[in-house]
């Protein structure tokens, strides 16, 4: 189709750059399903692993274009994002965030297939001054502020990386991108960037806080790149680090608490979203090689059944203008397209046999056993089940059943209701026939999920989880809808700081003018000193500055001579 | 899965007189709760009939993973409404103290006029 080592990032941003020049919304529109289709097909067909390209620049020698079986699944799996997300948002008109959505894919694409951390930090940037766009899409005030605080962190992100990357410089005199390992400041500063944007415990609040302020659209972007670059990036630099088991297994179980009160449904996404990352960063933590397959082959999965979630909810609130569960409930009635979607993408992240979650995240847990971790095969056995409580009961059940909202709507149109379906085709395919899925792995290790074993726990695991919901349902113990918020980590910078700073600034007033005394004092002090000696009556003012430098002169010059005696 | 029968005041303008949907029927959502707990039934006693393979001694436990899955659900809903308690705040809680109101544009405008 078009030059084999051409990084496939190039028609992404050559095709914003004519967003941006047209005025046509058919040709953008066009041009955005397109580029994405054709982008993808060519990798697909014409690229293979252990390609190479390097570009020198200044004493640097950068590879903007590396493929392997990890670089090229995620490829494929961006490439199909973007597809799937363009054909959602055909029919949004807003020429901003059509770009800002072409760059991203394109900058998340350009991340995967860099060789060396420089080019991945220009990417890494790439993908936060993009992203942000989209937050800012929604054009209010608080999706404005959101941004902000967005921003801050994915910049932040990405110096941590350059810091990093640098010092990684320093040590090795190399910048390629390969298992980095944690050995050295260097190292910990990439981890940790790497894990403020995959949403690491006590760093994830930019996640939560962002995702659901953004567009219906905009949203299913955001969901499908930048978290699943860092899931990359920690597979490639950071494989078998012990710390992360522990990290990914927290990941998976804090934020479900969460979820199961939050009365926003694409917040509660959000938190879902954290929470099949914890299996991923767990897997990537064990470090086997089943244990790797498994954590990307739920990054696949993920963006999939997670974008379907997102879409599916985006329809909700595009076509009601309402969110919260609180809100909403009976859309089966008007929208039962949306609600059948919605189910499959339901079913799929909580791992039914047959869905592709249960391909997927099966592996990492089996991976948990085989290296006896049992405390935390137990803990992620929690999340497993709490996932479904969450994201696949709680979603499609107070969207669309539930109380009788009395919102009587339709279903959304003919392309995202489209884009909807070819993703829960996906869910269903893979699930059913995952040895296509398996092929593209890293490794192959042979593993098959459906024994009947397997088939026979999960559905247990996940029947008696939906057998929790409906006795605690009908005792009344079910937490309701509540138009409410809840604090998260974020209430650190949004709340405890700012309070802070006020309360010091209350304080400060008295301190400032105490200070203020104090300064004025020494000020008129040296005044005082500065004027006796220098001052027209002063010692050093009696002789002209020239008499008082060969004074002084005479003096350095002495006290060479003196040195030079010892 | 305890559906009511939809709102008249609610329903489109048809004179309340809104067609009748799946989950409208109380006798519908008892028969889907009755399939629900006869496949709970059914993947206990599959336990008799399948061996499965046991790795962790805890699932040597006759159908443990059906109630650790039922067990860890009541814990987390049980406990996240006690975390309710300590988390909870108004939806404006960030947009007080000084700053404006909040500006409640979740359902204005999505940006995609």
């Amino acid at each position: 189709m078009w030059a084999a080592d051409l990084p496939p990032f190039v028609p992404f941003f050559a095709a914003a750059l004519i967003m941006a020049l047209t005025r046509s919304h058919a040709l953008r529109a066009v041009i955005g399903v397109l580029v994405p289709l054709l982008g993808g097909l060519h990798l697909w067909f014409d690229v293979d692993p252990g390609l190479t390209s390097y570009r020198a620049l200044f004493e640097f020698q950068l590879i903007p274009f590396r493929t392997d079986q990890l670089s090229l699944l995620f490829g494929y799996l961006f490439h199909l994002a973007a597809f799937i997300g363009m054909l959602y948002a055909l029919h949004v008109r807003d020429r901003v965030q059509q770009i800002a959505a072409m760059l991203y894919a394109g900058s998340a694409l350009g991340a995967v297939f860099a060789g060396d951390l420089l080019t991945l930090f220009l990417f890494w940037e790439g993908l936060a001054l993009t992203s942000v766009f989209l937050v800012w899409a929604r054009r209010s005030k608080t999706s404005f502020k959101t941004g902000q605080r967005y921003l801050i962190f994915q910049v932040l992100s990405g110096v941590l990386l350059l810091a990093g990357t640098l010092l990684i410089y320093r040590d090795s005199g190399s910048l390629e991108f390969t298992k980095i390992g944690l050995n050295g400041a260097g190292s910990w500063l990439i981890l940790i960037a790497f894990g403020v944007k995959a949403g690491f415990p006590g760093l994830h609040s930019w996640l939560t806080d962002a995702y659901p302020e953004s567009t219906p659209t905009g949203t299913v972007f955001l969901a499908s790149f930048t978290t699943k670059v860092s899931v990359y990036a920690l597979a490639r630099g950071f494989p078998g680090t012990e710390m992360l088991i522990y990290v990914g297994a927290t990941m998976a179980c804090f934020p479900i608490f969460f979820a199961v009160i939050e009365n926003d449904l694409r917040r509660v996404l959000a938190y879902s979203m954290i929470n099949q990352i914890g299996f991923m960063v767990c897997g990537i933590g064990i470090g086997t090689e089943l244990a790797l397959n498994g954590a990307v082959a739920h990054a696949f999965n993920d963006v999939i059944f997670k974008g379907l979630l997102f879409m599916s909810m985006g329809a909700v609130l595009q076509m009601t203008g309402k969110i919260n569960g609180s809100d909403l409930g009976h859309l089966y009635k008007t929208m039962p397209k949306t609600t059948i979607l919605c189910i499959v993408g339901a079913a799929s992240i909580s791992a039914f046999p047959l869905f592709s979650g249960f391909v997927s995240k099966s592996m990492v847990i089996a991976a948990l056993l085989e290296t006896h971790h049992e405390w935390v095969w137990l803990a992620m056995l929690f999340a497993a089940a709490g996932v479904f409580h969450h994201a696949g009961i709680k979603i499609p059940y107070f969207a669309f059943f539930a109380h009788d909202s009395g919102i009587r709507t339709q279903d959304p149109p003919w392309n995202m209701l489209l884009a909807m379906t070819i993703s829960a085709v996906l869910c269903v395919f893979i699930g059913s026939y995952p040895a296509v899925l398996y092929s593209l792995l890293p490794y192959d290790t042979g593993y098959s999920p459906y024994d009947a074993t397997h088939v026979l726990t999960q559905t247990q695991i996940l029947f008696f989880s939906a057998g929790a919901f409906v006795w605690l349902q009908m005792r009344g113990l079910y937490p309701p809808e509540l138009r409410s918020i809840n604090l998260d980590v974020e209430w650190f910078y949004r709340k405890l700081a700012p309070s802070t700073i006020r309360a010091a600034g209350a304080i400060g007033k008295p301190a400032q003018f105490a200070w203020r005394f104090v300064i004025s004092g020494l000020i008129d002090k040296i005044n005082d000193t500065l004027a006796r000696h220098h001052g027209m009556e002063g010692t050093l003012a009696r002789t002209w500055p020239i008499g008082s430098m060969v004074l002084w002169v005479a003096v350095l010059l002495a006290t060479y001579l003196l040195l030079s005696y010892f | 899965m305890t559906a009511k029968p939809s709102h008249p005041q609610n329903s489109p303008a048809n004179g309340g007189r809104e067609k009748l949907y799946l989950f409208d029927k109380p006798k519908n959502v008892q028969r889907l709760l009755r399939g629900f707990y006869f496949c709970c039934l059914l993947l206990v006693a599959a336990e008799f009939v399948i061996h499965r393979h046991i790795v962790h001694p805890w699932e040597g436990l006759f159908a443990f993973h059906a109630l650790y899955g039922f067990i860890a659900c009541v814990v987390l809903v049980l406990a996240a409404t006690q975390l309710r308690k300590l988390i909870m705040r108004d939806e404006d809680y960030y947009d007080t103290d000084g700053t404006e109101p909040r500006t409640s544009d979740s359902n204005q405008h999505d940006g995609e006029s």
